[in-house]
């Protein structure tokens, strides 16, 4: 299962260069909400993609009435489907395989407030979406993939759910080509969700700091282009990397929290290695699932410390640069893992200053590259305990 | 099946059991309706398999926890964003339902939800198929689930998806005209790949269509895949559901692939919804295992006898075909 084609857009940038300068600039998305009007204006930072929906209307050609997340993810699923440039793509069984958390639901919002006043109002065409799978449906049509679609929703993990289920599509002779990964816009429902949790920091998220207070929310789409070995053979180009391990595991602790030992997350992490058949000492990064939450990190942290110890990869949280983008971030994140072993980046968890009591370890801080990056773990845990590692591995 | 309820209106709604028989009562105040419903229906199915902990929890779903996703989007307009309570927003998320059972059975296995509009269920199906087939796991708990409240259906209604006037669900097919009858339920199973006479019936075969070019060629390519006719299929359950526009094509078939089998129907029981299918699954593994086609579902009698192989043809909106073959254990 090789990845030949990688489309990312994030707070941090609308495709992968932008991502890779950003990175090394060192320079996080986050900042004030613009995108709608909420009380939690300038109180609350977000991570928005840096374009307006009108902006992305016109970048892909897509319907005025899409949702946002409808936009996103067809920005980033084009890219990658471009970058993987599969000759005679129509020869080959082509699917497309998305998630997402709440669907049209940027739309639904706003036609639910003129609906809530007088049931016979609100605009028809701003909830004729809502469905997540009409995010699916909407982008794989423009993307003229119509042999075999689906859609994954498993909270935060959704869109590392998507990456493996499309790699077993594979596995199982049913496709040749799947373009996986996920998409979330940010939502004045999600917003005030997570800000009920009182999870949400009002400052910029210190994933893995003793002093973390909570996560920012972000929004954007990351998708891969999965292959089988016959189609790569095709491919005047070399791979990213492969798929060579994936599990989902659940905590089945509580609906939101994580277990104390991090029961699910260590299930997953154990599992991937497992199928991957390699040891722990041979993950060379840990793509962190670090949402900053004094639950998530301590959870994880527990399950990495169990796992690891006592030789720790380097490891850190991207989600200190993109915000969590929740459905989208297991495909964001995938994305960065890839490009971790091709161009042998550690990326570094911006703004850690203290180490947590209960951990031996902490993130990598300095941006690096040239390194030798053979085999990168990805981590997405969302909410009814849904735990999945990815294991990335050099080709 | 003996005991069919008569419904007026554009909707049915579900029967619901006993609740604290399946769960902790002190857990069922907290659950919306999807939820208490899809957690009794799953363990109602391991019940009956005489299975305590399942390999896997896989449901579909197209339109997930409607009652909290409301509840708190009322909330949110209704008070400005301000003072709002937590439960509504975490049991919103899709994968609600799987993860409850998963908690109810302590089940770290394998979790996943599909969502998918007309072939959520299907997707969950054809994963748990997958799984069995790569020796993942064994004892799949695989559901459908779907709840209609009364937000949704009213802007389902104006959508124009259900009938303009009060009807009988059994005069549904009767009665032509624009629009159906409104439905939602959970239907679980376990998904097994160790044969049986236990077993309900078998999977034999399935297959989702994305707008098929010409669905009676699918039709038949999908027989001649699992190496039949459709001379060898007993009884065809169609999705038929009493909107003009839908059974058109139903009628189509009636006429050319299907004109010398025996035909039912199940949507006048269940009313439309996006995971009807699971329902139908239901239907046909019962079928199988009791060796009867209820009266109520018969839409075309051929000779009495106890069927062996069952075809389900269902369509969403004539975008998503599914089709489903099961045959006698």
């Amino acid at each position: 299962m090789y990845i030949a084609g990688l489309g990312v857009i994030s707070g941090i940038g609308n495709n992968v260069a932008e991502h890779l300068a950003a990175f090394e600039r060192e320079e996080a998305g986050m900042a004030d909400i613009t995108l709608f009007d909420t009380i939690h204006k300038k109180q609350l930072p977000v991570a928005e993609v840096k374009l307006s929906n009108w902006a992305l209307i016109a970048m892909t050609g897509l319907p005025e009435r899409s949702s946002r997340t409808t936009l996103l993810s067809y920005v980033a699923a084009k890219q990658a489907l471009d970058d993987a440039a599969i000759p005679n793509l129509n020869s080959f069984r082509t699917g497309f395989v998305s998630a997402n958390s709440v669907g049209g639901m940027d739309k639904s919002e706003d036609f639910f407030v003129d609906f809530l006043a007088d049931n016979s109002k609100g605009k028809l065409r701003n909830v004729f979406d809502h469905e997540c799978g009409s995010m699916t449906e909407n982008v794989a049509e423009k993307l003229g993939i119509t042999d075999f679609m689906t859609t994954i929703s498993t909270a935060c993990s959704s869109s590392a759910n998507a990456i493996f289920y499309a790699a077993r599509l594979i596995k199982n002779d049913i496709l040749d080509v799947v373009v996986a990964g996920g998409t979330d816009a940010l939502t004045k429902f999600t917003l005030n969700g997570f800000n009920t949790l009182m999870i949400l920091d009002k400052e910029f998220c210190k994933p893995f700091d003793e002093h973390r207070e909570g996560l920012n929310l972000g929004e954007g789409a990351g998708y891969v282009v999965l292959v089988s070995d016959k189609v790569m053979t095709t491919l005047n180009k070399e791979p990213y990397c492969k798929l060579s391990g994936y599990n989902n595991s659940n905590d089945a602790y509580h609906q939101t929290a994580s277990s104390p030992d991090g029961t699910g997350s260590y299930l997953a992490m154990t599992g991937a290695l497992k199928k991957s058949g390699l040891n722990p000492s041979d993950i060379d990064y840990i793509n962190l699932h670090g949402t900053g939450t004094p639950n998530n990190d301590s959870a994880e942290g527990t399950a990495v410390k169990r796992i690891f110890d006592p030789h720790y990869p380097p490891m850190s949280s991207t989600k200190s640069y993109t915000g969590h983008t929740l459905g989208a971030s297991g495909g964001v994140e995938a994305v960065f893992s890839a490009l971790a072993i091709k161009h042998g980046i550690i990326y570094p968890n911006l703004r850690f200053e203290t180490r947590m009591n209960e951990l031996p370890f902490e993130p990598q801080k300095k941006f690096q590259k040239g390194k030798n990056i053979k085999h990168v773990m990805s981590n997405s845990f969302g909410f009814g305990g849904n735990c999945t590692s990815l294991i990335f591995s050099k080709v | 099946m003996d005991d069919v309820v008569e419904y007026n209106g554009t909707r049915l709604t579900v029967i619901e059991p006993d609740f604290k028989e399946y769960i902790d009562p002190k857990l069922i105040r907290r659950m919306s309706h999807i939820i208490k419903r899809g957690v009794a229906a799953a363990r109602e199915c391991l019940n009956d398999a005489k299975v305590d902990m399942p390999g896997a929890v896989i449901t579909g779903t197209a339109f997930g926890c409607m009652e909290d996703t409301i509840t708190f989007l009322t909330r949110m307009v209704e008070q400005n964003e301000e003072l709002l309570p937590p439960t509504a927003f975490i049991q919103s998320t899709h994968n609600t339902v799987a993860a409850q059972i998963a908690l109810m059975l302590q089940c770290h296995e394998y979790n996943n939800t599909f969502v998918h509009k007309g072939i959520s269920f299907e997707s969950a199906l054809f994963d748990a198929i997958m799984l069995l087939k790569e020796q993942e796991a064994d004892n799949i708990l695989v559901g459908g689930t779907e709840e209609m409240v009364d937000t949704s259906f009213k802007v389902l209604t104006r959508l124009g998806l259900y009938r303009r006037w009060p009807v009988s669900n059994l005069e549904l097919f009767a009665t032509e005209s624009k629009g159906t009858m409104g439905g939602e339920g959970s239907a679980f199973f376990l998904l097994t790949d160790k044969s049986s006479t236990d077993n309900l019936a078998e999977l034999t075969g399935i297959k989702t269509l994305y707008k098929p070019a010409n669905i009676e060629e699918s039709i038949r390519t999908f027989l001649k895949e699992n190496s039949l006719s459709i001379e060898d299929i007993d009884v065809v359950i169609t999705g038929k559901n009493g909107d003009t526009r839908n059974d058109a094509i139903y009628k189509n078939l009636s006429a050319s692939v299907f004109s010398n089998t025996a035909l039912a129907n199940y949507k006048h029981l269940c009313g439309e919804y996006p995971v009807s299918s699971s329902f139908a699954l239901w239907l046909a593994s019962n079928i199988l295992k009791k060796g009867i086609v209820p009266e109520v579902v018969f839409e075309r009698k051929t000779n009495n006898f106890a069927p062996k192989k069952v075809l389900i043809y269902n369509h969403y909106q004539n975008k998503y075909h599914s089709l489903m073959l099961l045959a006698a254990v």
